[in-house]
C-alpha cells in the first residue's frame, strides 16, 4: 500500500496533491490518503475517482486551519500503524514541508521533487530535480519506506474509469501542545502573486539588468496594451527596482505564458528555469551571444531603451 | 538575541551547466565559474545580521569545502560575527547527516542560540529538510517558506505567502526559521566591511561522515530544445515584424 498525503485549504482538495495520488496509482499498488482536519471530511470521498480506496482524516479540534508539525506527526502515526511501502505527496511548499515533518519524526530520509519513482525493498531507485530541474539526479533511498514528493506536473492527475468513492476513515492522533503551536492564525491580502496575475498571465514582459532601474515604464505600457503583466529578473528586485513578486526564476515565480518578452535579460539558468514553458520567447538584447538568443524564438540586437518604445507605438498603433 | 544561520556554498553558473566526465557532478573547473550562497540564504544573514542589530551575534554555519570559508567570509563583510566551518572532503552530505552535523555544532557551542535561520531548500540540491530535521532534533518549532518576519517580546511572527494571499504564523523563541529569496533585499558588503571581516574568527572541525542515506548515483541535464533565435532585426526598425508575430500567435488581435 502506498500512502499519500492530500493538502486541502479549508475544505477544498488541493489540484496539485491529485498528481501524486496519480503517480502512487500507478506504481500498481493500493493507494490511501490522509488528510488533516474535520474539515476535509466532505471533500475526501471524491479521491475515489483518483483510484484511492481508503481515505484517512486525522481528527482534533485543534486542527481547524494548516498545521506542518501536526500534520506530519498523523501521517507518521498512520505510518506506524499501516507499513505502507511508500509515502508520497506533490511537492508544493506544503507537501514538501509535512514529509520533511514526517522524515524527522520517523528519522527515515525523504527525496524531495522525484520525477520518477521505482518501488524496492530496503532501498528505492529515484530520480528528482536538483537546480529546480535544470539539472536531474539518478539517485537510491536506503530506507524499509520510501518518503518522496512529485515535482509539481511531473505527473498528470488522471482519473480512474469505474472507480467508486474513497471510503473515509476517522482517527484521532496522539498531538502534543508543541505540533500544533506552529499553524496558522491569520490571513492577510497582498501575497503578492504580482501584478496582473504573473504565473497565470499570458502576456509576461520581462526586464533584467540592461533595462536600467528607471527604464521599466515602457515595459509597463507594453503589458498593459497586451493585457498581460510585468515580470523580471533577480538582478533586477536585489537592486530594489521591481517588487520581488515580479521576479521570475528558480527563486521567483514560474510563469507559462503565450509570449515572454526578455528584455535586456541575460538567461542565466537560474531565470531560465522560471521561463521556458512560454510558448514564444521574444529577447532584446545588445549582445547577439548572450544564452538567453538560444532559448529565444526571435531576437532583436539592440538597446532596449529605444528598441521597446518603437514596440510599444507599433503595438499602439496595431489596435487603434 | 543570537542566532545561528546556515549557508552553503554553490556554484554559480551564468549559462548552462556542464557535468564532469563521469556524469556524477557539475563540472566546475571552467574559468567562467563563481561560487556564491543560495538568494533564500542570502535573505536568511541579512534577516540575522538585521534582528541581532538591537543586540546580538550572529554566527554563520557550513558544511563544506574547505573553500567555504570564502562564503563566510561573504557573509561577515555584511555583519556576520564568527563562522563555525564543517569541512567535509568534498563528498556529497545527504540533507539528513548534514542536519545531524550542523545539530551537534550548535550543541557544542558555547553561545544560546535564540534563533537558528536557514533557506527554505538549498539551492543546488533542494532538499526542503535540514531545518526541519534540526528543529525537531532541538525540539524547537520551525516555520518555513518564510517571506515577512517580525521579532518582538521573544515571539517570531512569519509570514508566508500562499497564492494571492500571507498566512501569518506565531512561534516562540527559541525557534527555526527556514526563509525564501525576496523576504528582503540583501544589503551589499562595504569596503570596511570587507576589510573587518578578515579578522573575524572561524572556528573549523571535521566530522564524520554517518553515510548517504540519500544516495546520488549520477546527474543528467534534462533534454533541452535550444535552438537559434531567429534576428528579426536590430533596433527600432524591428518594431513592425514584432506586430507581425504577435498577430500571428494571437495575443495581438
Ligand atoms: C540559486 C540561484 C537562484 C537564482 N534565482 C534566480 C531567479 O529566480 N531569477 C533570476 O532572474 N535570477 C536568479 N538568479 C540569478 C541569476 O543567476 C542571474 O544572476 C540573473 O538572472 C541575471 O540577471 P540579468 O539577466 O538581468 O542580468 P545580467 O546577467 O547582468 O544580464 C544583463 C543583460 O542585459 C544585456 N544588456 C545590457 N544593456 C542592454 C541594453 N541597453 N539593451 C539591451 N540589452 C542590454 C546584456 O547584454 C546582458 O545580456 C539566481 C541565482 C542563483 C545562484
Ligand atoms: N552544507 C550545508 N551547510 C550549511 N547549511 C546548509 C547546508 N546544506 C543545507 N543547508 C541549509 O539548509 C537549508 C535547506 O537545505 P536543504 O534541506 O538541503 O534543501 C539551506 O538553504 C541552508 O540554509
Amino acid at each position: 500500500m502506498i500512502l499519500v498525503y492530500v493538502d486541502h485549504d479549508r475544505g477544498v482538495l488541493d489540484e496539485l496533491s491529485l498528481q501524486a495520488v496519480s503517480a502512487a496509482v500507478a506504481l500498481g499498488q493500493p493507494v490511501e490518503t490522509v488528510l488533516i482536519g474535520a474539515n476535509a471530511t466532505t471533500a475526501a470521498p471524491r479521491l475515489g475517482e483518483f483510484g484511492v480506496t481508503n481515505a484517512h482524516i486525522a481528527i482534533d479540534p485543534r486542527l481547524t486551519d494548516y498545521a506542518p508539525q501536526a500534520a506530519g506527526r498523523a501521517v507518521a502515526e498512520l505510518v506506524t500503524s499501516l507499513s505502507p511501502v511508500a509515502v508520497l505527496a506533490v511537492g508544493s511548499p506544503r507537501g514538501n514541508e509535512v514529509l520533511a515533518h514526517v522524515g524527522a519524526i520517523l528519522d527515515l530520509p525523504f527525496a524531495a521533487d522525484c520525477t520518477g519513482i521505482s518501488l524496492g525493498s530496503g532501498s528505492f531507485d529515484v530520480t528528482r530535480n536538483r537546480w529546480a530541474g535544470n539539472v536531474i539526479e539518478e539517485a537510491v533511498v536506503h530506507a524499509s519506506t520510501l518518503i518522496a514528493s512529485t515535482a509539481p506536473h511531473a505527473f498528470t492527475a488522471d482519473p480512474v474509469i469505474g472507480s467508486t468513492p474513497a471510503t473515509v476513515h476517522e482517527f484521532t492522533p496522539t498531538l502534543t501542545d508543541a505540533d500544533v503551536a506552529v499553524r496558522i492564525i491569520d490571513r492577510t491580502g497582498g501575497g503578492g502573486g504580482g501584478g496582473v496575475g504573473l504565473a497565470e498571465a499570458k502576456v509576461v514582459v520581462s526586464g533584467g539588468r540592461g533595462v536600467g532601474g528607471d527604464g521599466f515604464g515602457p515595459l509597463e505600457e507594453l503589458a498593459e496594451l497586451l493585457g498581460g503583466a510585468v515580470g523580471c529578473s533577480r538582478v533586477v528586485t536585489s537592486a530594489g527596482w521591481r517588487p520581488h513578486a515580479e521576479q521570475v526564476g528558480q527563486t521567483g515565480t514560474k510563469v507559462a505564458p503565450d509570449l515572454y518578452i526578455a528584455c535586456g535579460i541575460s538567461g542565466a539558468t537560474q531565470h531560465i528555469a522560471g521561463c521556458k514553458n512560454a510558448k514564444t520567447m521574444i529577447a532584446i538584447n545588445t549582445d547577439p551571444e548572450a544564452t538567453i538568443m538560444s532559448y529565444a524564438d526571435y531576437a532583436i540586437v539592440g538597446d532596449v531603451s529605444t528598441v521597446l518604445p518603437a514596440i510599444v507605438d507599433a503595438v499602439r498603433a496595431a489596435k487603434s | 538575541m543570537n542566532i545561528a544561520v546556515c549557508i552553503k556554498r554553490v556554484p554559480l553558473s551564468p549559462g548552462r551547466w556542464t557535468l564532469t566526465a563521469d556524469g556524477t557532478a557539475i563540472d566546475t573547473s571552467g574559468s567562467a565559474m563563481g561560487w556564491t550562497l543560495s538568494p533564500h540564504e542570502e535573505c536568511a544573514v541579512e534577516a540575522a545580521v538585521q534582528l541581532a542589530e538591537g543586540g546580538g551575534t550572529v554566527t554563520a554555519i557550513s558544511l563544506g569545502t574547505p573553500e567555504s570559508a570564502e562564503q563566510i567570509r561573504d557573509v561577515m563583510a555584511v555583519g556576520v560575527d564568527r563562522g563555525l566551518l564543517l569541512e567535509t572532503d568534498g563528498a556529497e552530505w545527504d540533507p539528513q547527516a548534514t542536519a545531524g552535523a550542523i545539530l551537534d555544532a550548535i550543541r557544542n557551542d558555547d553561545t544560546a542560540f535564540d534563533m537558528v535561520i536557514l533557506g527554505t531548500e538549498s539551492a543546488d540540491t533542494g532538499d526542503y529538510q535540514v531545518g526541519v530535521r534540526i528543529a525537531h532534533a532541538l525540539g524547537w518549532p520551525i516555520v518555513t517558506n518564510v517571506k515577512g518576519l517580525s521579532v518582538s517580546d521573544g515571539v517570531a511572527r512569519c509570514e508566508r505567502v500562499a497564492g494571492s494571499e500571507r498566512e501569518v504564523y506565531e512561534v516562540a523563541l527559541p525557534a527555526v526559521i527556514s526563509v525564501k529569496d525576496g523576504l528582503n533585499i540583501p544589503r551589499y558588503p562595504s569596503v570596511p566591511g570587507r576589510i573587518k571581516a578578515r579578522k573575524k574568527p572561524i572556528d573549523t572541525s571535521t566530522p564524520a561522515h554517518p553515510g548517504q542515506r540519500l544516495e546520488k548515483k549520477s546527474l543528467a541535464l534534462p533534454p533541452q530544445e535550444v535552438g537559434t533565435a531567429e534576428v528579426i532585426g536590430s533596433g527600432p526598425d524591428a518594431a513592425p515584424k514584432v506586430v507581425e508575430i504577435l498577430k500571428e500567435i494571437g495575443v495581438l488581435t
